[in-house]
């Protein structure tokens, strides 16, 4: 499939002795506690655990809109700890593409200008984000429905401007958090076929799942349990794969 | 490629106010209001204070006049009383204000005489007014047609008189009553000419009969010949003398500077010459500074009301901007999580806030401007709107749009993305 051995793989997403702590009143909160990985480009992981484990912390932080307690996160080796939230920003802007649970789209925003968001903000968009908005609306089956509200849409139809959305910027990663969680089975199968077709040609996919189908769909699948790494399986044969040692 | 364009942003910022169409208007009514009443309040404030330093200058603001006042006193007992009252200014006042005092450019006598005035079948009350030839110059009053009368006049005791604008209108309508004979009194007057009056008539036509307070002029010295010094009123059965010798003394200043010492010596003087007080002294030129002192006061006043209006629609915007930010959270964890950086959520809100408060501003002119002609329509004032006022509004507006939407938008901007985006 996509990408080839780990040997030849580049590193799209490195994260070194991550933590990040939940102060509540008086205790702590470890959701992640000595978080070692790195995501290698077109790889597809699904990521699994049981609810609090992590998952979604960990997301929030690939996706630069938290920030580790102590740790180093690298996006195609730039250091996020470095940056200032203007950066952080334009980061996301570039090198992210998010998939929420509730699709999140702007509800004052026709499907066309939902999925130029992320251009809108960066510093230098390039000049042909129209037709790629345009294009990625075609892909989804939508390019008929450029000029439609989201209200207009039903829920399996705005997870595809989402994923279009988080794929206007051409970014490093992708990242979906439970992105069939409000899709009925045969729309969250439609998806996935989409996240099978966007692994193929070569995107980096990480998908938060705690539904094992969804989650054997996915090339690999990393298994969090109290903020750490539980286990590490290849679903391509169904095997454990060595522990990524990261 | 469409960018984060300040034109896009306001053009979002309207697409999100639409959404809420009629919470946007009655958003911007407090600004709207605010606007409007700054601007028809000046209008109306100017006009009105414009007004009053016409009527002032009318007077002519270098003049210092003295007039006779009939005193007070107790009223004659008794049905057919005839009895001869004497007061006011005299002709040695005069002689004292045209000779004695500094400053003095000219002095000039008036008389008012009691008597009808008559062409043919057409017959009034005017004020009769006998003068002198300076009396034009000082009143700076124009002459519409023929000439006002001359030194040769009072030199030969001429039979001449110069009607008032109005006055010639109601008895010649139809043609100059220059060379007409007019009857004033027993005797008949050449007329020589016809006085407009200093300030540009309006269109209304002066009504015929009694309600004409026209004037009629006549050289000082025929008057004094042929009407004497004793005046003859009929009031209610009995019959009041009056012996009044000047009615009114116009002093003209040299300079502006001139006027208050005039009016300080001419009040000294009186006291001390006359008895009673059967005079009074008017000074344009303090009405005139007591009207500018009374429009900087009104100036105040509407100002104050004017800031308190526009607070409160600036408070009323920024409390439905803090509700509009919790409202929209989840949005601005979304922007944010797809790459907007804190500038972008402040422009987005900033520019929503002065959209929606030069919106108000902007009907607010129209309103204001539509008041002061409504007012002028129905309630017969005067309004002036300087172009100044409308422009003033608008700054002030988009000036709220942005003190106002500051603190909701830095709010909105500070959120935590990850916090924003678990908000219902
Ligand atoms: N904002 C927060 N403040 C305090 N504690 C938090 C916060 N967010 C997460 N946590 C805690 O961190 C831990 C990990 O939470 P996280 O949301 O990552 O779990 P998850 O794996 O996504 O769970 P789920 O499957 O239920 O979504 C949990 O114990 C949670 O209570
Ligand atoms: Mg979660």
């Amino acid at each position: 499939m996509g990408s080839g051995g780990l040997g030849s793989a580049t590193a799209v997403a490195e994260l070194r002795d991550i933590t990040r702590v939940y102060k509540m009143g008086g205790h702590e909160v470890r959701a992640l506690d000595g978080f070692s990985f790195t995501f290698q480009k077109g790889e597809y992981w699904s990521i699994m655990g049981s609810s609090g484990s992590g998952k979604s912390t960990l997301l929030n932080l690939l996706g630069c809109i938290d920030r580790a307690t102590t740790g180093s996160y690298r996006v195609r080796g730039e250091e996020v700890a470095d940056l200032d939230d203007d950066q952080l920003s334009e980061l996301r802007s570039r090198e992210i593409g998010f998939v929420f649970q509730s699709y999140n789209l702007i509800p004052q925003l026709d499907v066309l200008e939902n999925i130029l968001v992320p251009l809108f903000y960066q510093d230098d968009p390039p000049a042909d984000g129209e037709e790629r908005a345009r294009a990625l609306a075609e892909r989804v089956g939508l390019g008929s429905r450029l000029g439609h509200k989201p209200m207009e849409l039903s829920g399996g139809q705005q997870q595809r401007v989402a994923i279009a959305r988080a794929l206007v910027n051409d970014p490093a990663i992708v990242l979906a958090d439970e992105a069939t969680g409000n899709l009925d089975s045969k729309t969250a199968l439609e998806i996935l076929a989409l996240f099978d077709e966007l692994h193929a040609e070569g995107k980096t996919i990480l998908l938060v799942t705690h539904e094992a189908k969804v989650g054997e769909r996915s090339e690999r699948t990393l298994k969090l349990r109290d903020g750490r790494i539980d286990e590490v399986r290849d679903n391509r044969v169904g095997l454990a794969a060595s522990g990524n040692p990261g | 490629m469409r960018r984060a364009s300040l034109l896009g942003t306001v053009r979002l910022g309207i697409n999100s106010l639409m959404l809420h169409k009629l919470r946007s208007i009655l958003t911007t009514l407090g600004v709207l209001f605010g606007v409007s009443s700054v601007i028809a309040m000046l209008a109306i404030g100017e006009g009105a204070s414009e007004e009053a330093q016409e009527q002032i200058r009318k007077l002519g603001s270098r003049n210092v006049i003295l007039r006779s006042v009939k005193p007070t006193e107790d009223v004659v007992s008794g049905g057919e009383a005839t009895r001869v009252s004497s007061y006011g200014l005299t002709d040695f006042d005069f002689q004292r204000v045209d000779q004695t005092f500094p400053g003095v450019l000219r002095a000039v006598p008036v008389r008012q005489l009691q008597q009808e005035v008559r062409l043919n079948d057409r017959a009034l009350n005017p004020r009769v007014l006998a003068t002198i030839p300076e009396y034009v110059s000082v009143t700076g009053r124009p002459t519409s047609e023929g000439r006002f009368l001359s030194p040769e006049d009072q030199l030969r005791f001429a039979n001449v008189c110069v009607l008032g604008y109005e006055v010639a209108r109601y008895l010649s309508p139809f043609e100059t009553p220059i060379g007409k004979r007019i009857k004033i009194g027993a005797d008949y007057f050449t007329c020589v000419g016809v006085l407009l009056p200093r300030v540009p008539l309006g269109s209304d036509q002066p009504t015929p009969g009694a309600d004409v307070t026209g004037e009629v002029f006549l050289p000082m010295e025929t008057a004094r010949r042929w009407f004497g010094d004793i005046q003859v009123k009929i009031r209610s059965g009995s019959r009041d003398m009056e012996e009044v010798q000047l009615h009114e003394i116009i002093a003209e200043a040299e300079s502006d500077e001139a006027v208050p010492s005039i009016a300080a010596a001419a009040r000294e003087m009186l006291a001390r010459q006359h008895k009673q007080r059967d005079y009074e002294v008017v000074v344009p030129l303090e009405q005139l500074l007591r009207a500018q002192e009374t429009k900087r006061i009104f100036t105040i006043v509407l100002s104050s009301i004017a800031a308190i209006s526009l607070l409160v629609g600036g408070i009323g915007i920024m409390n439905v901007m803090l509700a509009t930010v919790t409202e929209r959270t989840r949005e601005i964890g979304i922007r944010r999580a797809l790459g907007a950086k804190k500038r972008h959520i402040v422009t987005q809100f900033l520019v929503e806030t002065v959209v929606l408060s030069i919106g108000g501003g902007l009907l607010g002119i129209a309103l204001g401007l539509l008041i002061p002609v409504l007012v002028e329509k129905f309630a017969d004032m005067r309004t002036i709107v300087t172009p100044a006022a409308p422009l003033l509004a608008f700054v002030i507006s988009a000036v709220i749009g942005i003190v106002f939407g500051l603190y909701p938008a830095w709010r909105a901007a500070n959120m935590d993305p990850v916090e924003a985006l678990r908000h219902e």
